[in-house]
């Protein structure tokens, strides 16, 4: 359904390079260079050969194509049901995109079909008229490069202002929330849903804040596999760099990178794996469970 | 055979990459393969594909090889990338781009010898030309018209093929972008992205579970089970077995994890006479069978469950639910514990019980499910009650193991 070679990189790769021959005599060199960017990193052993040789006969030896038009094709019955799929999502509100006419294609899921089950409730309110404007004005500043003004209540219920460089948005799913990514002011990272007020900003400057820049820090946790632990930590914690080691038939050993600024949440999510886990370094990372344990140990359970 | 870096089927490389990249503590010798260059062929694809995220590492064992990638550093799933990788002929290539320079607009209509006596002037130029003949043509039109990529039109006793329309995908940029990492089957999402202009991409993600792509075609097959409502037979390999079973189900809901990385299907399991989940990395060879007329009463018996499905687990009967209740303690300026609360309850109710407590309550089917939850809140527990009395001994014994490990006593605290 999904795996066909009317998706393939080969295919995408031959598209670019007819495209580039069509518009312009080619070379090897420039062939091969559209070959790196768009196919895998071998492929330059078959496509331009395959090209070049007629096994594909689509190009004449001196690399003028034999079509008359830039290649392109229409979607497939599969994109367009995707696409009618994503129209019902509520997050779709937030682009300024009226959709096109995608024949009669039915999505391939509706929101009955699936759901998200341990998402956190508090969300982003995607279909509120106030937050989509701010996401729409932020997203502009973000194309232009413009600075913005921003009002917003900080985590502890306080109106502050922050002037910054939009660059990018980053989404969790699992918090269901976009965060603003920022430059030229003391934080890399605002919650949109906290945003009060957004202007574009027409002051002079100066700019010389930076976000901290980002630190990685290393935990080394042992993994005892009873009750399928082992699986269970290593799906849990596979959107992080990590490496693991096995050191007998129960026990194995996963060295993660995580961001400073994520360590709370990594204390909280390696708390929940009870005893199957054991941090064994750094010591201040042990430190912090061993003091939530002692906490606990405090409240006395009956 | 001679190595390829495309593939013909996906089976195969779904499980290394899985190995690779959720695991990747396993050498080469324990790879349960046919033959040691298959192993090697396998690796090779993965790191053709992948090779900015593939590391290594020496053990006793020998070399490791797997996948390190930090999701919140990237735009796209690299994982994206090996469902780009389907193998194909040098007359499927060929055929392709000569069928839709000819068909290079929706007015363009061809009958079937049209296009064969256009083909055949495309390749006339060659010293060696291929040759294609009117079945294999006819062949290639009817999967493209059943992939919504050419149409048909009669004209008296002719039949008459033409491209489908073409449409502009650029508006959809920013949608596209969004979407093909934040909605179910994603890589659709990519297949569109690779044909839009060059363009600077706003989008990253945190908690990206990005190893589900590779289920992507199970969850696609599944999605189309249930949006015609029908049944299913697939082959699943049970957590505690290594021998595939052939199973008959009718299909009613995909349940999704953002904070573990599993996907399950919900489904009616007919022999059993019972909802069952099944793990989607676990399923293969989905092939939909006829439709089911009980479908929606099985949708609706789903949502009477629901409530009580803390997690996956919708075996239980409504008869049988298991109470479970905590209080917890918060100091003053910790309201955020409690919003913490109010946010990850699921079906649950929190109750104030005074300025600084509060009590958490649920009737679930399963308590089990709910330990990891309830542990993220140690440091303020006061007290738990949970009526399944072998979850609580659980929970007391873990709780103590945990004390065990770190070394917290009566003395130390």
């Amino acid at each position: 359904m999904i795996f066909s070679e009317f998706y393939s990189a080969y295919y995408h790769a031959v598209t670019k390079i007819l495209t580039k021959a069509l518009e312009s005599p080619m070379t090897e060199s420039e062939m091969q260079a559209l070959v790196l960017e768009y196919a895998f990193s071998e492929s330059v052993l078959t496509i331009p050969p395959a090209l070049k040789s007629g096994q594909w006969q689509l190009m004449h030896p001196d690399l003028t194509p034999i079509l008359h038009h830039s290649p392109t094709r229409p979607l497939t019955l599969l994109e367009q049901r995707w696409l009618c799929a994503i129209q019902r999502d509520p997050r779709i509100a937030l682009f300024d995109v009226s959709f096109p006419a995608l024949s009669d294609a039915e999505p391939l899921f509706t929101p009955a079909d699936y759901k998200i089950y341990d998402q956190y409730l508090d969300g982003d309110p995607f279909t509120d008229p106030t937050y989509i404007e701010h996401f729409r004005f932020i997203l502009s500043a973000i194309r232009e490069k413009r600075p913005v003004q921003l009002t917003m209540h900080n985590r502890h219920g306080k109106e502050i202002g922050v002037r910054c460089y939009p660059k990018g948005f980053e989404y969790s799913l699992k918090d269901d929330k976009i965060r603003i990514v920022a430059d030229g002011c003391k934080f890399e990272h605002f919650n949109l849903g906290r945003v009060l007020t957004c202007t574009d900003y027409t002051g002079n400057g100066p700019w010389r804040q930076r976000p901290k820049p980002r630190r990685k820090k290393e935990l080394l946790i042992s993994i005892t596999d009873e009750r399928n632990a082992l699986e269970r930590v290593m799906l849990h914690f596979a959107h992080f760099e990590k490496q693991a080691e096995r050191i007998d038939d129960t026990h194995y050993r996963l060295r993660l990178f995580y961001l400073q600024n994520d360590e709370t949440e990594l204390v909280i999510r390696i708390l929940s794996f009870g005893p199957y886990i054991e941090v064994i370094a750094p010591q201040s990372f042990r430190k912090l469970i061993q003091n939530r344990l002692r906490a606990q140990k405090r409240c006395e359970l009956p | 055979m001679a190595y390829r870096e495309l593939i013909k089927n996906f089976e195969n490389i779904r499980a290394y990459l899985r190995e690779f990249y959720v695991y990747g503590f396993k050498s080469r010798t324990e790879y349960d393969l046919k033959s040691a260059r298959s192993y090697d062929n396998e690796r090779r694809r993965i790191e053709s594909w992948l090779g900015d995220h593939i590391r290594s590492s020496q053990t006793a064992d020998g070399k490791n090889i797997f996948l390190s990638i930090d999701s919140r550093t990237l735009q796209h799933n690299p994982f994206y990338k090996a469902w780009k990788a389907k193998s194909f002929t040098d007359r499927d290539i060929t055929l392709h781009f000569i069928l839709f320079d000819i068909l290079h607009t929706p007015a363009v209509q061809k009958s079937l010898n049209e296009l064969l006596s256009d083909i055949d002037t495309y390749l006339r130029i060659f010293p060696e030309p291929l040759s294609f003949d009117a079945s294999t043509v006819r062949k290639k039109l009817k999967e493209y018209i059943e992939e919504g990529l050419i149409r048909t039109e009669k004209q008296g006793r002719q039949l008459l093929y033409a491209r489908a329309p073409t449409l502009d995908r650029a508006p959809l940029t920013d949608i596209i972008d969004f979407f093909s990492e934040a909605a179910p089957c994603g890589v659709i999402g990519s297949f569109l992205q690779d044909a839009l202009p060059s363009h600077t991409d706003p989008f990253t993600f945190k908690h990206h579970y990005m190893t589900q792509a590779i289920d992507s075609d199970i969850l696609a097959r599944l999605f189309d089970a249930i949006h015609a409502k029908r049944a299913i037979t697939a082959t699943n390999l049970g957590r505690h077995s290594n021998r595939p079973k052939t199973i008959r189900l009718i299909p009613l809901k995909i349940y999704i994890s953002v904070q573990s990385g599993r996907q399950h299907l919900i489904a009616f399991h007919e022999k059993a006479n019972r909802l069952t989940s099944y793990r989607l990395d676990y399923l293969s060879n989905i092939q939909a069978a006829e439709v089911c007329s009980r479908f929606d009463a099985l949708r609706t018996q789903l949502a009477a469950a629901e409530p009580y499905m803390w997690g996956v687990n919708c075996r239980s009967s409504l008869k049988h639910l298991e109470h479970v209740e905590f209080e917890i303690q918060i100091a003053e300026h910790e309201q955020f514990i409690v919003q913490r609360l109010e946010r990850e309850k699921r079906g649950g109710t929190v109750t104030q019980i005074d300025a600084r407590h509060y009590r958490y309550t649920a009737d679930v089917f399963d308590t089990n499910e709910m330990l990891p939850w309830i542990r993220s809140y140690l440091s303020r527990i006061i007290s738990i009650r949970f009526s399944n009395r072998t979850a609580e001994n659980k929970w007391k014994a873990d709780l103590d193991a945990m004390y065990q490990i770190y070394g917290i006593s009566e003395d130390t605290i």
